[in-house]
């Protein structure tokens, strides 16, 4: 069997495309191009272990030079893909000759959204090893960091810079942090989370300029206060890597355009994985793109079974699952949550340690749940997921387990 | 036959490998991971690694 796949992005999505695909019995070449110079590596660890420099960068290789040998799989590291000749099956490449492919996988991935107040030393966002090591080393420095955005890798990175000892400021426009994502009350606990763990908060309001220099920024801010600042982390999402693709004729909208399979809508044998992808979800009945470490690796196997069973494609319909740690908080995000759902939440994160917040659309079916230290109620909800399981009967499994009752001596 | 292995150091309660395998994986009251079964047969062996490598801490692994 003498065909070719090419897999664009060398991050975790492109990595698992690669051995999923040996795995699945495919003979033909394989070739791993990635922009990024490094040898693979595994992202979530940056703006935690990493960062406070209690992993070494060889811990997070997602493959080395003699596995990926021993796999079969060609690395062509260090060069940007810049279009795709989709009726020649040609990738384009920087500072090297195209390469021809039969397969296709687009990998490559999103962005850090870079900072709308100026890019200068000093100035970080957080996305790749080479920014972790960048901000690792102002962060040693000592000074105050602040950090606009008090999503999941501003709160990390937060979390990670107090146990470093550092003086923390998190700003974020919206009045309750996470409130995108959850709803009030848990956005509040969120708060109060940072709050609690030394970090200064400053919600509601917005970043209007940072002047001032590495080691002494002043951040000026809408509602006329200062911040004063040694480092600035700009942690305001992420956009997917998909401006290579514009001369290629592929549909892109936010993403490479997906169907159900996860190929190309314009070209079959082109399939994307990822930050990148956007592909129709039959069952929520349209097209959504993710950016979570656990889709990559299941979108990942699922595009490497359908190269390899082509009478036989697999729908890819995932459930959502996210995790973040923030200061000694394992946060886990399993289906859809927020937005006008219903919810009851069971447990309270100062009388327990723990809590489970349920959502549903139809108020009896789960649709989601944000779950904190509670390893029992995740895979309940996780199980449940997948085999209907209605919030009542969560309820009543997990609500006697918050309060453990001695044994009845007999 | 193959057999699956657990760090049980490294696990952190994740539970995609539960998800991707049910009958080999699960949890215990800590959040620990528990290998229900430790041989792989042949006829498992994709669906059991494609589950371990869903680990987000590499803490599991198929070996010959």
């Amino acid at each position: 069997m003498n065909t070719t796949t090419v897999i664009v992005g060398s991050s975790i999505g492109g990595v698992r495309a690669a051995q999923s695909l040996r795995l699945e019995g495919y003979e033909g070449e394989i070739i791993l191009v990635g922009e990024d110079p490094e040898l693979p590596y595994d992202k979530p660890p940056l703006s935690k272990s990493v960062l406070a420099g209690k992993a070494e960068e060889s811990s997070i290789r997602l493959l080395t030079r003699e596995q990926a040998e021993d796999a079969g799989i060609q690395l062509l590291l260090g060069h940007a893909a810049t279009g795709i000749d989709v009726a020649g099956n040609l990738l384009q490449l920087q500072d090297h000759e195209p390469v021809r492919f039969d397969h296709l996988v687009i990998a490559t991935g999103a962005s850090a959204r870079p900072s709308p107040w100026g890019q200068r030393p000093g100035i970080h966002v957080l996305r790749s090893l080479d920014d972790a090591r960048k901000l690792r080393t102002n962060l040693l420095k000592g000074g105050t960091l602040a950090v606009i955005g008090a999503g999941f890798i501003g709160a990390e990175a937060a979390a990670t810079a107090r146990s470093l000892g550092l003086e923390v400021t998190v700003i974020d426009p919206l009045p309750i942090p996470m409130s995108r994502i959850f709803n009030p009350e848990i956005g509040h606990w969120f708060g109060d989370l940072h709050r609690n763990n030394g970090v200064t908060t400053i919600f509601g309001t917005g970043v209007e300029s940072i002047d001032g220099e590495q080691g002494s920024f002043t951040l000026r801010l809408t509602n006329g206060a200062n911040v004063e600042a040694a480092t600035v982390l700009v942690g305001i999402g992420a956009v997917p890597n998909d401006a290579w693709l514009g001369a290629s004729g592929l549909l892109v909208d936010n993403g490479v355009v997906l169907d159900e399979y996860c190929r190309a809508v314009d070209a079959p044998h082109i399939y994307g994985v990822g930050d990148v992808a956007r592909w129709r979800h039959e069952k929520h009945g349209e097209d959504i793109r993710i950016e979570h470490w656990t889709n990559a690796v299941e979108q990942a196997a699922c595009v490497a079974y359908n190269i390899t069973h082509p009478q036989s494609p697999r729908a890819y319909t995932p459930v959502e699952y996210v995790w973040s740690d923030q200061h000694d908080w394992k946060i886990q995000v399993v289906g859809r949550v927020g937005g006008n759902a219903e919810h009851i939440i069971i447990g309270h994160p100062e009388l327990h340690g723990r809590f489970a917040a349920l959502y549903t659309t139809d108020g009896v079916n789960l649709r989601g749940a944000a779950i904190v230290n509670w390893p029992k109620a995740l895979l309940a909800c996780r199980r449940g997921m997948g085999t209907g399981v209605t919030i009542q009967e969560l309820r009543e499994k997990l609500e006697p387990l918050l309060d453990p009752q001695p044994l009845a001596a007999s | 036959m193959p057999v699956v292995k657990a760090d049980l150091q490294a696990c952190q309660g994740y539970a995609n490998c539960v998800v991707g395998a049910t009958d080999y994986f699960d949890l215990d009251d800590d959040g620990i991971v528990v290998l229900l079964k430790t041989e792989v047969p042949e006829a498992d062996r994709s669906r059991v690694t494609e589950a371990a490598r869903s680990c987000p801490v590499s803490a599991l692994v198929v070996e010959n």
